[in-house]
């Protein structure tokens, strides 16, 4: 993803003279084709998230595009009051990107973590949240945020995730896709983490289980017409995010499931629990010890039908 | 293209428009109840200064993107800068009269920019202007556009980390078209702020993070005309004016006593404080 993101804001950079990037000290290497074609609209802004971030809303208020790039808890929950005045409270049309999200770089400890950046930014007015699954997803949804007039917080992942989303999917920002369909339970879902969902239900198609899984796409603003229609048609959900379960995605839903009216709908979060990880491995290994890696997932999803009141 | 500043202005005729605005000041302050009188006062001169001598800025279209940006990254001062926004013709005089009232614009601290004509940012949060300031001073390099980015610090203000992450990037990147001033009336909100975070020697301070620093007596209309001259001049550094101010100046029993950056004056001391501001 990270390869996708400086792919396509070289692209963009190249079309259009406000396209700014901002990169707090990261990066080496990966953004020299930008410098190439951009010199003059790529700063390092060391390391110092603070300055980077009000630097960005007064670039914004002064008609540029910034997009600040560094690791997800140094651009997010480290200069919080500076997105929160800054960029939200002006509508400074920033687009905040914090890589290496959830648990990219478990094995370099809780600092590098980013397990609740969805649930505090979703409680800033206007702040879109978005959380791309794939890379296709990731420029369809930088491209719309770079046009939108207000400002955009993307979380999005390292490198190696695999295309989840097919050929005719409506990728962008509030749009919400069937990565698979299914008939006796649905996953909705944010991030890369929805490829584990989706081998699992994979897995689980064999012994007669049809999961359905569903890419939002984000936390803020929630497709509200896609989980209307998904409500009729499915009555046991499972959120999905790799991130802790306070506050994220399945947060998100439980608010909006509460105000809908309609049929009851039973849903379960599943996410990093409401802890700190100090017991270290990769990501894999990380998601394996969580229940969030296909097996684990296959393994609750089969609960989950197994209990459900016939 | 923007208007060029305006006509030099003898240092009497700005010292009698800081007097208007200090009466105007002390008056709606009082009438409101809005505190930080202290600290307007202090800077009511480099205010006058900036916008009737330095300031490419047109009241008739503020939004002018070649004007420069002035940013009172010390926000609580924002009852001063209503009245030189107003007095300088941003808008008319009467929407004062709202100021601090329920469901007004006009409070304690500026809103975002778009219900008052002429201010740049919401400040108040102390540390988001100067670095706000840097952001808009390098979109003008990037836009190639002529604008020159000013922003207004307390003391205090400069406590916060921020501030001084932004000073180390502004010297980095060479953005000398970026002026501070430094309201440097020697008190925060509750001691001394040489006590409280040992900010002495301040300039030295500016200067070792490779900006271009001058020391001024802040209420001296020459010496701040003269120093920001000097930062128009500067072709590499980032600029900081560290301009020694007294708190709640131009009236004497405000004058460098702190209970007056939270009082407001009950109407026997508004009384006195109009008298000391009559006109000579």
């Amino acid at each position: 993803m990270r390869d996708s993101f400086a792919r396509e804001m070289t692209a963009l950079a190249a079309q259009r003279l406000d396209v700014t990037l901002l990169s707090g000290d990261i990066g080496n290497r990966m953004f020299d084709r930008f410098k190439e074609v951009a010199p003059e609209r790529f700063l390092n802004c060391g390391i110092a998230e603070a300055n980077m971030m009000s630097l960005a809303a007064g670039m914004a208020l002064s008609g540029l595009r910034p997009v600040i790039y560094t690791i997800t808890p140094f651009t997010t929950t480290r200069c919080l009051e500076q997105i929160r005045v800054g960029v939200a409270y002006h509508q400074a049309p920033v687009v905040i990107v914090g890589t290496g999200s959830g648990l990219s770089y478990s094995e370099l400890g809780p600092t590098h973590h980013s397990l609740e950046d969805m649930a505090i930014l979703r409680t800033l007015p206007g702040l879109n949240v978005v959380a791309p699954a794939d890379s296709a997803e990731l420029v369809a949804q930088l491209r719309e945020a770079l046009d939108a007039p207000h400002p955009t917080y993307m979380r999005i992942g390292k490198k190696g995730e695999p295309a989840l989303h097919g050929e005719g999917a409506r990728l962008g920002i509030g749009k919400a896709n069937l990565l698979r369909d299914g008939s006796d339970l649905l996953v909705v879902g944010v991030g890369p983490i929805l490829g584990e969902a989706l081998q699992a239900a994979e897995a689980l198609a064999p012994t007669g289980i049809y999961v359905a899984v569903a890419s939002l796409g984000g936390v803020k603003p929630l497709d509200g017409p896609f989980l209307a229609a998904m409500a009729e048609r499915f009555p046991h959900w499972l959120s999905l995010e790799e991130h802790g379960i306070t506050g994220g995605l399945g947060s998100a839903l439980l608010e909006w499931l509460a105000e809908r009216d309609g049929s009851p709908i039973r849903l379960k979060r599943l996410g990093v629990p409401d802890a700190f990880l100090h017991e270290l491995g990769n990501q894999a290994y990380t998601r394996r010890q969580l229940g969030l890696d296909a097996g684990g997932l296959a393994q609750t999803m089969r609960l989950a039908i197994e209990e459900r009141p016939q | 293209m923007i208007a060029a500043p305006p006509a030099q202005l003898s240092p009497a005729a700005l010292a009698a428009t800081a007097l208007t605005l200090r009466q105007r000041l002390v008056s709606t302050s009082a009438a409101a109840k809005i505190p930080h009188l202290g600290s307007c006062l202090s800077c009511v001169d480099l205010l006058v200064q900036l916008y009737w001598q330095e300031l490419r800025l047109d009241p008739a279209n503020p939004e002018d993107p070649d004007r420069d940006r002035f940013l009172l990254s010390k926000g609580h001062g924002a009852p001063i800068l209503f009245q030189v926004l107003a007095e300088r013709g941003f808008f008319p005089l009467e929407r004062l009269e709202d100021f601090g009232k329920a469901g007004s614009v006009f409070h304690e601290h500026p809103p975002k920019p778009g219900y008052i004509p002429g201010i740049e940012a919401a400040t108040g949060s102390l540390g988001h202007g100067l670095p706000m300031a840097l952001g808009m001073a390098l979109a003008a390099r990037i836009q190639q556009r002529p604008t020159r980015c000013y922003a207004l610090l307390s003391d205090g203000e400069c406590n916060e980390g921020s501030i001084w992450e932004a000073a180390l990037l502004a010297a980095s990147q060479k953005v000398h078209t970026l002026t501070a001033i430094i309201d440097f009336n020697k008190w925060q909100a509750t001691g001394r702020s040489q006590e409280v975070m040992a900010l002495d020697p301040l300039a030295a301070k500016w200067e070792a993070f490779g900006w271009h620093a001058q020391e001024i007596d802040g209420h001296d209309f020459v010496a701040i005309g003269q120093a920001l001259a000097a930062a128009r001049k500067e072709g590499e550094r980032p600029s900081v004016i560290v301009a020694h101010t007294v708190k709640g100046k131009g009236v004497s029993f405000m004058e460098d006593d702190n209970n007056w950056h939270y009082r407001t004056p009950n109407p026997q001391e508004l009384a006195a404080a109009l008298t000391e501001l009559e006109p000579v």
